[in-house]
Formats: C-alpha cells, structure tokens, sequence
C-alpha cells in the first residue's frame, strides 16, 4: 500500500528548542488527516517540512513517494498548500490570483480557465471572480484560496488552520467546502487545526503537544480513550436502578440530581440491556465524549487559545500603514 | 527553465498590472522631480555659471532628474519583497514547483519596468527644462531609463533578499540611495568634481545611467563633450555588467532560502 504521506522520526530544531520532536505517522490515500494541538505544539512547522519550505533537522518524509529534501520540485509539483496567513494578491481580482498559480504550475491555460470556472463555482465566488481580492471578506478569503490550491489538481491538499480567525457560521461553511471538494475530487488532505469539534472532521486525528504525537486514532477511538460513552438514565427508583445495574453490569453509577450516570465502554448496546434489565427506566440519553475530554485526559490541560502572536501584530501595523499611506 | 521563465514572468505581470492600477500614486510620483527640476534647478542655476555658450544648468540638470526619479522608484520597488514574504505572494511563489532564483530575476525586471514607466511620464517635463526631444531620442531614453531601472531594481532585490523586517530594508537602502543619488552627477558634472570625489563616482551605477542619458540628450549639442564623462558605449557596458553581477547574486540569495 502506497502512503500519500510518511513522516518518520521527524524533527525540527530551532536552537535549544525542539518545535517538532520526531514525529512518525502514515497517510493513506484519499484520507483526510489532521494534526489537532494548541499554538505551539508544532503543527505548522510539520506542515512546512512537509511541503519543502524548512528542512528537518533529523529525520525522513515522503510526500506521494518523493522524499522532500532530496525530490522537493517533485513534492511541490504534486501538492496544493493553504497557508495559515492569506497568500492572496489582494490588489489582483479572484480570477488573476487563480490564473497567476496556474502559470506557476504550468496549467495550460484554456484547461486553467475552464477549471477556474468550476472552482470558483464550487466555492461559491463566481459572480465576483473578476473583483478584486481586497473586497473580499475573511471567508471568502479563505474559500478562494482553498480554490487555487486545488487548481492545478494535486495529490494532496496541505491546509493549515484553515478557519483561524473566522467566525463560526463562516467555519461551518469551510469545512463543509472542504468535506465536498474531498469527496467530488478525492484529494488527500492534511490539515491542522485547534478547534476540537473541527477535528471530526477528519477521518484520523494526530493529537500533538509540545511536537510529540501523543495519540493518533480515528475521532471515534480518541473518544474511546476516555473510557467510553456517558449514559444518563432516569428511573422510579434510582436506588433500586443502581443495584440493579450494580448485580447485572459491574457497573457503578455515579447519581448527580435527578439522574444516574454510568460510564460504559459502548453506549448503544448497553441501553437496550439496560431497558430489559430494569423496566422502570423513564429517560435514557447517551452522551459521546468530545476530542475536548480526550485532550484534557491526555494532557492533564484544556487547549490553550493564545491570540496575537507576532505575524499578526504585523499585519495590524501594515495594515495602518497602508490606511496611512492612502489616506 | 520552462518552470523559471514562467515565474518570472508571472513575477513581473503582477508588478506591472498593480502599478497600472494605481493611478493616482503614479501622478502623485510625478510632483517630487518637478519639485527638484524647478527648485534645485532653478535655483542653482543662478549659481552655477560656466563659460560656455549656450550652456543652461536647466537643461543639464534635466537628465540627473530623470535618473534620480529612476533610482528612487527602481530601489524602492523591492520593497514588495518584504511585504509579500510576511503576509503573501511570496509564499506561493516559494511553495510552487518553479526555482526561486526566479524571484530575483522577477522582481528586478517588474520593478525596472514600473520605474521606466514612470520615467516616461517625466519626458512630458522635457520643454520645462529647455529639451527639445526627437522619436528616435524618446525611444532610445526608454530603453537606457530600463537598462538603468534593472541595474538599481537589482541592488534593492538583493538588499530584500537578505531582509525581514521594513525597518531594516529601509536603512540599508536609505544608506545606499542618497550616495548614490549625491555622486551620479546629476547635479554637477564629474569634471568639475574634486579630484577624490571622481573616482568615487565612478562607482556608483547611477553615474552611468545619466551620463548614457546625457549622451543622449546632447547628441550633436557642442556641450556633449562637456557635460559627458565617457561615450554611450561605454556607459551601457558598465550598467549591463553591474546588473549582471546583482541580479547572479539576488538569485543566489534567493535560491538558499530555506
């Protein structure tokens, strides 16, 4: 089997400080895979090597096959990249930007245009294609830059952070472009992000922290890590219920207010039994736990949310500096 | 070198098409040389007086203006670089399948047309200072106002090359411009130049841009053999060699960044 990516023993050092500590892991083909980790933990400086913009340090990786030290023309020809910060040309129209990357990666360009057209379609940004990026909102940013990345049809789409700093109606909207350009294109796609619930996305999670993977599963089998689903259950008799599932399960239920709790490794064989077991049940509902539990279990600590690290003090001074400037 | 070329060229179109959007900066560029020409040229006319006949300070300052336009726009021109490598085109640009030499070469002939571009606009001065200029004259000042662009749009792509911060950009270049805009003669001759300032001169690319467009200018004029340091030649020579060397060594600069 042929991996779309293989990172072994990965690492990057910056000085004293290891931002990426060797790091291992596969991507198979057509997965959508994604690092999940606070700011710092690494994410983006894995996503660099990978597509030949830093050296590791130690280490190998192949990206579709090409190692991307020693083949990176090979790796740049074959990947699209979403960068955390636009790489727009504000000052261009949509459709320039789009053209531009297609000269870069020597689209033909009537297959260019035509291709233009349906991704722009895609993302929803057809009727503004000949506007000029500046107009643009954050969103629709975002969206067109996923767009180009897609343009020249690479085997693997890089997207790093790809709904940083939009609003959450916004975020839904990426992601739900990112689940249809997967499934219509069947790109692989390799993203990061620090939004938990975001994460599920992702057909396999790397949890990284301090540039260590430190687990690496499906949404579904991080969860498991937490010592399976919450059922809550409603009874007559809530002492009667915990005896009961006590004799029958092994299980000790845990009562806060009106309900019980039991923790189970599979929630939705468990209620079944429980209802045939204990036939005064009045409520039962099932709660997952979320990638949120997994990390704090793992880590000890909530993910931290740093804002405003020094790239984005530089915009806002570039920013001022160009409403100076004009004004 | 297929990759190469288009990256250059893609470099360049996106230089070009955002110069020509901005219309308003492009005139708003146009207020500075008049400002010297009428000022500095006027004023030191009065000064400086030499016995030749038909000499006008005026029309001899006119080519230094039109160089020092140049040098200002060409060097500056980089400046994009540092922009585009924190918040943008830089990094797709990086991260695409095309050498990154390319840059260097991109960026020296986007900035060196913009700067030819906006030289043109400073041909509409030319009766101001007295200059009568033939199709044959425009046409050739086009060409060595470019030659001249890419020669100082080179120094300001390697100076970025090696650049991260504005700031820092900014003082280098504002410490290489203004010697370089003192000693290329557009203001005095190197004749009349003290003899330890001469050879200094000599070294400053800029010198050789104004004088070519002196040779120009005053073809046929009797005060070519005055105002002029060496021939046409000679000066195209000097210009092609130094943007050689600077865009070999932009390119470099660009091709290991890691």
């Amino acid at each position: 089997m042929r991996y779309a990516i293989e990172a072994e023993r990965l690492t990057k050092r910056f000085r004293d400080l290891a931002a990426v500590d060797g790091v291992s892991f596969t991507v198979s083909e057509s997965e959508i895979f994604g690092f999940l980790g606070p700011n710092g933990a690494g994410k983006t400086t894995t996503i660099k090597i990978l597509a030949t913009l830093l050296r590791p340090s130690s280490g190998r990786a192949t990206v579709n096959g090409y190692d991307v030290v020693r083949q990176a023309a090979s790796v740049r020809r074959s990947i699209g990249m979403v960068f955390q910060d636009s790489s727009l040309d504000e000052r261009l129209t949509a459709e320039e930007n789009l053209l531009f990357h297609a000269v870069l990666y020597r689209v033909p360009q009537r297959e260019a245009l035509k291709r233009a057209g349906e991704l722009l379609e895609l993302v929803g940004l057809s009727e503004r294609r000949r506007d000029l990026v500046r107009t643009f909102s954050g969103g629709m940013r975002r969206r067109l830059e996923v767009a180009r990345g897609l343009l020249h049809r690479p085997a693997v789409l890089f997207l790093d952070e790809p709904t940083l700093g939009l609003d959450p109606q916004t975020r839904t909207h990426i992601w739900d472009y990112i689940r249809l350009l997967h499934r219509e294109l069947g790109t692989t796609v390799f993203l990061t992000t620090h939004y938990m619930e975001e994460a599920e996305v992702c057909s396999r999670i790397g949890i990284i922290d301090y540039g260590k993977i430190i687990a690496l599963d499906t949404p579904a089998g991080l969860k498991k890590l937490v010592g399976g689903d919450v059922v809550a259950v409603k009874a007559a008799d809530n002492r009667e219920l915990r005896d009961q599932v006590r004799q029958r399960f092994c299980l000790e239920g845990k009562e806060d207010g009106e309900a019980v709790y039991f923790e189970t490794p599979d929630g939705r064989t468990f209620i079944p039994e429980l209802v045939r077991a204990v036939p005064d049940v009045r409520e039962i509902y099932l709660r997952q736990p979320t990638l949120e539990d997994v990390f704090l279990k793992l880590t000890g600590r909530a993910i931290r949310d740093k804002g405003g690290d020094a790239v984005e003090w530089m915009r806002i001074r570039h920013t001022a500096w160009r409403r100076r400037r004009r004004g | 070198m297929q990759g190469f070329l288009a990256a250059v060229y893609i470099i360049w179109l996106r230089d070009v098409k955002r110069f020509l959007r901005e219309g308003t900066r492009i005139l708003a560029m146009l207020g500075q040389p008049v400002l010297y020409l009428l000022i500095m040229g006027q004023g030191l006319r009065a000064t400086f007086r030499v016995n030749i006949a038909g000499f006008d300070y005026l029309e001899f300052v006119y080519p230094g203006v039109i160089g020092m336009s140049v040098l200002f726009t060409a060097i500056f021109s980089a400046v994009s670089i540092i922009w585009d490598r924190q918040f943008g085109f830089l990094k797709e640009v990086l991260v695409a399948p095309v050498p990154r030499a390319a840059i260097a070469m991109g960026k020296a002939l986007g900035g060196s047309t913009t700067a030819s571009m906006q030289g043109l606009i400073l041909l509409i001065l030319a009766p101001l200072a007295g200059v009568s200029l033939g199709p044959e004259q425009v046409l050739a000042i086009a060409g060595l106002m470019f030659v001249m662009a890419f020669a100082v749009a080179s120094i300001g792509t390697l100076v970025a090359a090696r650049m991260e911060t504005m700031e820092g950009f900014h003082l280098v270049t504002n410490f290489l411009t203004l010697p370089m805009f003192l000693l290329s003669g557009a203001f005095f001759p190197l004749k009349t130049a003290p003899a330890w300032m001469q050879p200094l001169m000599r070294l400053d690319p800029v010198y050789y841009g104004v004088d070519a467009l002196r040779n120009v200018i005053f073809a046929g004029s009797p005060l070519k053999s005055f105002v002029v340091g060496q021939t046409l030649t000679g000066d195209l020579l000097v210009l092609f060699c130094f943007s050689l060397v600077m865009t070999g060594l932009g390119m470099l600069a660009f091709s290991r960044t890691e």
